[in-house]
């Protein structure tokens, strides 16, 4: 038995915030999959929940007039993993979001709880990051946008007010056309896993794929909050693949703008060695997805 | 033989698959109450108040219990079997619930109500008032505390609980035996390996939680429905906390979802009862959610060992040590037993021909409570013993496989009552080495270098069948021919997910005749109910009752035989004696030509409903053995180091078994496939940990402790060296255990083969890699 005051499934998202707002002691439900873990661990117990799990507007993936990717807030994971325009635009996020917990929680858990649940270790945030994705938000005051970068406040917090309902995400067509992108994920073990760190990269190639045209690279659990290495990322734009310091400089500065600390489940160490190598790695296969040739040991 | 040997179909595997088999939490009463219980949020010191007056307000709270409400007595928890000798009976150092908090997470009060959230509600507005005693998280720092308070004062004047030293004679020195080898060989054709080795906290992480309900019959009979390994002992335990006759106890074990060793130990059943009692005898429910099963059951004891071993520079092993401090947390549970069994392999996996010492300390510390873990100790023993013996390899240039071969155990070797009747541990390593190719791997392997390298290791080990003569092994059988001439099997020994009921019934067929289709072994223990039994721990079930089933199955033959005998009517039998009589296939026969004689059905029948010869055919016997043979075997791994992140991948892994005969062929590989499973996260991934200073867990929960997933998992190779050993019930060995040591140690091996690099803490996480990488300049 779960202790919740009160489930209410909304009809839409106006009757989500209604109800929000009138329940000064509640919180959105989507998924469930952090919502209900908060609750048994007495942290929310006691909450009324909101639910949105079944309003369809908030569910699905399209592109509006201009190609930008609209990507629903209630989508889970295994949706997006399995739709044809995460698939033919940016596999990268589908892979992400399928690394997700276990083939259970990715038929469940969704791409708004994800982000709005204001983890750096989520699977989809570093890669939402790299592609500069926008946050649409509703509240009682109507509607809002905001960017990615100015989304997270710190470690489980964001801007979003308890009565706001994460509505979809914009990923515009010029942050992702001609990019190619990778995102590892690094855990203590392959499946049923929360990152110990994640790396997302996105790259661009000159025609002559040769040199970089343009590069993005997020970080998951590197800092308090998913956060883009931008000093790496405009030291690798223009170089050339066969440029013997491309690597070792790009994992050096990015490591430069992260805030790697020492606790339990990860020493500062281990992680600033992960911060360098996950960087070489994800921008090596980055590379190769794009036609790229560069060398390295894996 | 018949049946054994057969890789039959589990017995339960449908009732498993499609969920119809029923659990504790399956069958517990519609109105039962509901129970949880307030830990201790500081790991050492005592309770000075406790104010429950707004829990008991909670709506739907029937009743707050406290540490000051408990009977003042103390019990043991361990499963072991009671012993008459005073001298030898478990440590009793544990309340129902204690004011003495001795670690982080004890149980100082319980709550029981309508349902789980009042339960909760009720607990957060209980109010405790402790007195905070200074905190030591492990053996060796508890020691070094001369001022640290004495945890259990009415049992030892300190936090020892036992120190021993087995040596190979009374005299041994270890100092002494390296000069005399200084002597004889020269310093400089000796090599020695002095290190430190360190073990991890291990939770069991059985599927099913500890779970129970509690109810007064209307017998009287304080009556617990357990997920326990061993109800009979269950019902001693419970008796003696709740200071009651032991027959006024009853406890029933249904089906378990996993064990392994957890629930060798009494967990929340004593608290359970009383709880019940103390409602009124209404049924109540204890189910312990799985981050309080972490802390408040039972783990594998950390053990930190001093090792040294001394060899000479053409191979041969000369002398060795092991001084290891085994953390046992607040409570004796199992008390020396675990870390005596460690020290016991140490000593006698290798000949030693100057000498060997084995040094165990058993302390008392503010940590989760340490006992039974499947293997009970042994694979600490090899961490100690196995990568002592690829150290010195590593030094001395020697190659691991001729070097054990040369040194290891051979088939003489006797130790405290336990012998090899069989011996195959030589015969495991020529095996493994073939399949896994070792010659031309250790060649390949030479010399690599790079951030991408690869390694091949092994790892051996020795492990007693059973607990004799040490402690009592006791196994009862009663067997029932039904009217048709098929039987029920009832025993006290349990099934908890090994697969025990498929091979008794197995061996049951084997000895009666009676096939195993028309064999039906009753699952569920009840005491009121079944023969007596120990229950499932140690590698014992298969060896002890195994012994019971098949001499149960000599007298019910002879039984039938018997009645066949006076069926005047039955011309086949006319003229017959009793030693020309058989049973196979559900026919008595004709013991020579096989020839059918009656059916088991129509004698039967006969014998249940005659008017001149009414009989009911049944057959009850209780075995004790006093012999115990040893098994052997051991793990080859092939594996693939990725130095910049930290990363092992196990390319390639065998485990060969020498177990003597196997029952089901499928099912003892499927025991080996389960036991690898749990070394690999022993060896590379699992550990609980807790904070030093405060001795809070970090990670109690299934997130941050880190046990292997199946994509985490190679794909386990398994062959068996088959032996019939003399003393097993059809000449089986142990197989329970074993597979859970070898793998996590021949895996440590293969990444010294690959990196040049010793690690001596298990487990050998990416962190711990990555930092002596980098300490070495390799990354």
């Amino acid at each position: 038995m779960f202790d919740v005051s009160f489930v209410y499934e909304a009809k839409d998202v106006k009757d989500a915030i209604k109800k929000l707002v009138e329940n000064e002691n509640s919180e959105i439900v989507s998924g469930g999959t952090d919502v209900l873990i908060r609750v048994r661990e007495g942290k929310d117990a006691g909450m009324g929940l909101v639910s949105i799990h079944n309003i369809a507007e908030l569910k699905g993936v399209k592109q509006d007039g201009s190609g930008n990717i609209i990507i629903g807030a209630g989508t889970c994971f295994y949706d997006i993993t399995h739709n044809e325009i995460i698939q033919k635009y940016i596999p990268s996020l589908g892979e992400a979001v399928n690394t997700v917990g276990g083939p259970q929680i990715r038929q469940t858990g969704t791409i708004g709880g994800n982000i709005c649940n204001g983890a750096t270790s989520a699977d989809s945030a570093s890669t939402m990051t790299a592609l500069q994705a926008d946050i649409v938000l509703e509240g009682p005051n109507g509607e809002r946008t905001v960017n990615i970068k100015d989304f997270y406040t710190g470690p489980g917090k964001t801007v979003r007010d308890r009565c706001e309902v994460c509505k979809h995400f914009v990923i515009k067509k010029e942050n992702f056309e001609n990019y190619h992108g990778y995102y590892f994920k690094y855990g203590k073990r392959k499946s049923l896993e929360i990152a110990t760190l994640g790396c997302s990269v996105l790259v661009k190639l000159n025609s002559a794929k040769d040199a970089i045209e343009d590069v993005k690279i997020a970080y998951g659990v590197a800092a308090p909050t998913p956060s883009r290495a931008y000093k790496a990322e405009e030291f690798a734009k223009g170089k050339k693949l066969d440029d013997k310091t491309l690597l070792d400089e790009f994992a050096k500065l990015a490591l430069e703008e992260m805030k790697p600390r020492d606790s339990w489940r990860a020493s500062k160490e281990f992680r600033e060695q992960l911060i360098k190598e996950m960087a070489k790695r994800s921008l090596v296969n980055s590379i190769r997805r794009a036609g790229g040739k560069i060398e390295y040991y894996v | 033989m018949d049946y054994i040997g057969k890789s039959n179909l589990r017995v339960d595997a449908y009732a498993k698959v499609t969920g119809s088999a029923k659990y504790t939490a399956d069958l517990a009463p519609r109105d039962c109450l509901i129970a949880k219980v307030l830990h201790s949020t500081i790991a050492n010191g005592e309770v000075i108040s406790m104010d429950v007056t707004e829990a008991r307000k909670v709506p739907g709270v029937v009743g707050v219990f406290t540490c000051f409400d408990v009977p003042d007595v103390e019990f043991p928890t361990a499963g072991h079997p009671w012993s008459t000798d005073e001298k030898h009976q478990d440590i009793a150092d544990k309340k129902l619930l204690n004011k003495r908090v001795r670690f982080y997470g004890d149980d100082i009060a319980a709550v029981v109500a309508v349902d789980n959230v009042a339960c909760d509600k009720a607990l957060k507005l209980i109010k405790v008032e402790y007195k905070e005693y200074p905190v030591h998280t492990d053996a060796r720092s508890m020691l070094n505390d001369k001022d640290a308070p004495i945890l259990h004062p009415n049992w030892r004047k300190d936090n020892v609980i036992a120190h021993t030293s087995f040596k190979s004679s009374d005299d041994f020195n270890y100092d002494e035996a390296k000069k005399k080898a200084i002597a004889e060989y020269g310093e400089e054709n000796l090599i020695e390996v002095v290190k430190n080795v360190k073990t991890p906290r291990i939770s069991h992480c059985h599927i099913e939680l500890p779970i129970s309900y509690a109810y007064v019959d209307t017998n009287g009979k304080v009556t617990v429905v357990a997920s326990t390994q061993l109800p009979h002992i269950c019902r001693r335990v419970v008796a003696q906390a709740l200071n009651i006759p032991w027959g006024k106890v009853r406890v029933i074990k249904p089906y378990i979802g996993g064990g392994f060793g957890n629930k060798q130990d009494m967990l929340y059943e004593p608290l359970n009862a009383w709880l019940s009692v103390k409602c009124g005898g209404k049924p109540v429910m204890l189910e312990i959610p799985r981050e309080e099963t972490m802390v408040g059951t039972r783990t594998r004891h950390p053990m930190d060992g001093d090792v040294r071993g001394l060899a000479t520079k053409d191979g041969k092993l000369l002398c060795r040590e092991l001084v290891n401090y085994s953390t046992n947390g607040g409570y004796a549970a199992h008390g020396h037993s675990i870390t005596a069994k460690c020290a016991g392999i140490f000593q006698n996996l290798y000949k030693n021909p100057l000498g060997v010492n084995s040094e165990a300390y058993t302390v008392w510390t503010n940590a989760p409570t340490s006992a039974a873990m499947r293997a009970y100790g042994v694979p600490q023993a090899v961490s100690f013993a196995e990568t002592l013996t690829d150290d010195i390899c590593e030094k001395g240039g020697f190659d691991p496989l001729k070097f054990r071969m040369d040194n290891l155990c051979d088939e003489n070797l006797k130790a405290g009552g336990v012998e090899f009747y069989t011996y195959g541990l030589k015969k495991c390593l020529e095996i493994g080495s073939k399949k896994i190719d070792w010659e031309k791997k250790r060649e390949e392997y030479k010399n690599q270098t790079g951030p991408i390298r690869r390694g091949i290791g092994m790892c051996c080990f020795i492990y007693q069948t059973a607990v004799a003569p040490i402690a009592l092994e006791t196994a009862s059988v009663r067997m029932i021919l039904n009217q048709d001439g098929s039987m029920q099997l009832s025993i006290g020994a349990t099934e908890i997910g090994q697969g025990a009921d498929t091979v008794f019934t197995q061996i049951a067929a084997e000895s009666t005749g009676i096939s195993p289709d028309k064999v039906f072994v009753m699952s569920s223990q009840d005491t009121d109910i079944t023969p007596f039994d120990t229950g499932a721990y140690g590698s014992r079930q298969t060896y002890v009752t195994g012994n019971a089933i098949k001499e149960c199955g000599v007298i019910l033959k002879k039984k039938i035989c018997e009645y066949a005998l006076t069926m005047e009517d039955e011309e086949k039998l006319k003229g017959k004696k009793l030693e020309d009589l058989d049973v196979f296939d559900n026919y008595v026969v004709d013991i020579k030509s096989k020839e059918k004689l009656v059916s088991l059905e129509k004698l039967s029948t006969t014998a249940f409903y005659s008017f001149t010869n009414n009989q009911h055919i049944t057959a009850e016997k209780t075995t004790d053995i006093h012999t115990n043979t040893f098994a052997s075997g051991c793990t080859f791994a092939d594996i693939e180091v990725d130095m910049p992140l930290g990363i092992i991948n196990v390319k390639d892994i065998i485990s060969v078994h020498d177990s003597g005969t196997l029952i089901n062929p499928a099912l003892a590989t499927a025991q080996v496939h389960g036991g690898m499973s749990m070394s690999l996260g022993y060896g590379m991934s699992e550990e609980f940990i807790l904070d030093p200073k405060t001795g809070k867990p970090y990670n109690n929960n299934l997130l941050d402790y880190k046990i292997p997933t199946a994509m985490d998992s190679p794909d386990f190779k398994v062959e068996f060296v088959v032996m019939k050993d003399p003393t097993g019930g059809y000449g089986n060995k142990a197989l329970g255990e074993p597979p859970t040591v070898a793998p996590a140690v021949a895996i440590r091996n293969a990444v010294l083969n690959a990196t040049g690099i010793g690690f001596n803490e298990f487990p050998l996480t990416a962190q711990r890699l990555v930092h002596e990488f980098k300490e070495k300049g390799m990354i």
